[in-house]
């Protein structure tokens, strides 16, 4: 599904963002992905959905070799692909179900079929009752579950969230987290960035930890360490 | 309705002020334009009817059988720079003489001999109205053997020549001044508009929009700016030439084509303008 191998990724002003990083997420699984700030947890992400490319080294990404990939090709993958932020990225003169028929509607999707599709992902997460609000008529939770709706209608095989409850409080964090595991329980691989652990010490999920750049631990490889020695 | 359409006007919607700052200022900066076009186009007719009058004159010899000369006009009408060949008799000449010369009547009526020439006047085409075309014309009726002497006012045609070219240089060089300026302050409203959507774009390619995709709104948007900003730019340009026409001089405007012309330029700019910034644009995120 997600494979690194010996990736390095080297920014012309920044130096090594990612030293020699490999690992392999199954389809289905749940993967956290932690680390402090700049310890390169956006790169492997942005590496996932080709922001950006390796500098050395591979990625496939459901079936697709990012480190090769032509230009033309970036947006095939990324429909295949759900990406939620922390700051939503909702477009703020949409509604919500705009915004989540804006993901179909790019992908040439039937306008006939579109409706039904973001009125039952808007189900999913929760706000069907709100499908008319705007992005500042909702609160931060609100926006979060309407990022992970328009993440979610393209049917994607795997949910990248990049520090997703970052902006939330704790029962907007909850119910974020929650929604994700469900997603997860009904087959998509769900990888997410954090540096919450106490939410990575909620479940009993994989955990992948960079530091400076490199792969520090990997629980799915590493021997199960005591949990409050994790950074 | 098509996705690019329904885009491209949502735009409008969405930032109605923005949409309609970029309008004004395709209007003005175009308006700019069509002022000069219109002094243009004003010369140009100005030009155009003092042309008219450029006109050679063959004198025939006197005793020329009226058969040779009329043969000679038909030979001269088939001439390719010639527009009409006319035969003036000596009478006719005369008789517009006394028309023309009221003063010199009493000189004109106590003739006994008309001392007039017969002549055959050659008007030329538009386009043949220049120095070079009309000596040659010259040289040529000058090789018919009744005629006399040959005139057509040189040091005129001379002058009229460098006129039209003086004012077809400044045409040409204030006219790409302004026109680049134009294509500057309408490039750069676009790029405003783009810029201030960048959030937007870097979204629609997160969600897997090609490029493509991303491009066509705009471009129709752009387009549809330039296009709104020409129509205004001539109705601008057609109020202040009413009003120079009403309170200052008659003037011309611009034919239908010409305006149709300013309008497609406008429209051109938008979607080039719109092109280069959202593709730079699309490089960059």
């Amino acid at each position: 599904m997600i494979k690194f191998t010996n990736v390095f990724k080297a920014f012309p002003k920044g130096g090594l963002a990612l030293k020699d990083v490999s690992f392999h997420i199954a389809k289905g699984e749940f993967a956290f992905l932690t680390g402090h700030s700049g310890a390169g947890k956006s790169t492997v992400l942005k590496l996932i959905y080709a922001d950006e490319r390796p500098t050395s080294g591979e990625v496939r990404v459901s079936g697709f070799g990012v480190t090769e990939m032509r230009a033309r090709d970036v947006p095939l993958l990324r429909r295949r692909l759900g990406i939620v932020f922390q700051d939503f990225r909702l477009l703020e003169d949409r509604t919500a179900e705009e915004n989540v028929a804006f993901a179909l509607e790019v992908t040439g999707a039937r306008h006939a079929s579109i409706a039904a599709r973001v009125m039952r992902v808007l189900t999913q997460v929760g706000l069907a009752a709100k499908a008319q609000a705007y992005p500042r008529e909702l609160s931060g939770g609100e926006q979060q579950r309407v990022a992970i709706a328009r993440a979610l209608v393209n049917e994607p095989t795997v949910l990248l969230a990049d520090e997703p409850t970052g902006n939330l409080d704790d029962r907007a964090t909850r119910g974020v987290f929650q929604l994700l595991r469900d997603i997860n329980a009904s087959g998509t691989a769900v990888v997410m960035a954090t540096h919450d652990l106490d939410l990575v010490r909620q479940a009993p999920y994989r955990v992948i930890e960079l530091q400076e750049g490199a792969l520090m631990y990997d629980s799915a490889v590493d021997e199960p360490r005591d949990q409050a020695a994790a950074p | 309705m098509n996705l690019v359409v329904r885009e491209a006007l949502l735009a409008f919607k969405r930032a109605p002020l923005l949409s309609a700052l970029s309008v004004t200022t395709i209007a003005f900066s175009l308006f700019v334009l069509g002022l000069f076009g219109l002094v243009v186009v004003n010369l140009q007719d100005a030009l155009h009817g003092v042309e008219e009058r450029v006109e050679v004159v063959a004198y025939v010899l006197p005793g020329t059988p009226i058969e040779a000369a009329a043969v000679a006009l038909k030979d001269i009408e088939a001439f390719p720079e010639v527009q009409a060949a006319t035969y003036v008799s000596e009478d006719d000449a005369l008789a517009r003489a006394r028309a023309e010369l009221v003063e010199f009547r009493d000189v004109l009526r106590e003739l006994e001999r008309n001392p007039l020439p017969s002549s055959i006047e050659v008007k030329l085409k538009p386009g043949f109205r220049d120095a070079a075309h009309v000596s040659d014309v010259a040289e040529r009726l000058r090789g018919f053997g009744f005629v006399d002497d040959v005139r057509f006012g040189r040091d005129w045609v001379e002058k009229l020549d460098r006129l039209r070219q003086l004012a077809a240089a400044v045409g040409i060089v204030v006219g790409a001044a302004f026109a680049v300026v134009a294509i500057i302050i309408i490039g750069t409203t676009i790029r405003m508009a783009v810029l201030q959507r960048g959030r937007e774009i870097a979204i629609m390619r997160l969600v897997g929009a090609t490029d493509g995709f991303i491009r066509r709104p705009f471009l129709l948007q752009g387009a549809i700016k330039g296009l709104l900003g020409g129509l205004a730019a001539v109705a601008l340009s057609f109020g202040a030439y009413a009003l120079i026409d009403r309170y200052l001089i008659q003037a011309a405007f611009f034919t239908r084509e010409q305006a149709a012309a300013i309008v497609g330029f406008g429209a051109l700019i938008g979607l080039l303008g719109s092109a280069s910034s959202v593709g730079r644009h699309l490089k960059r995120v």
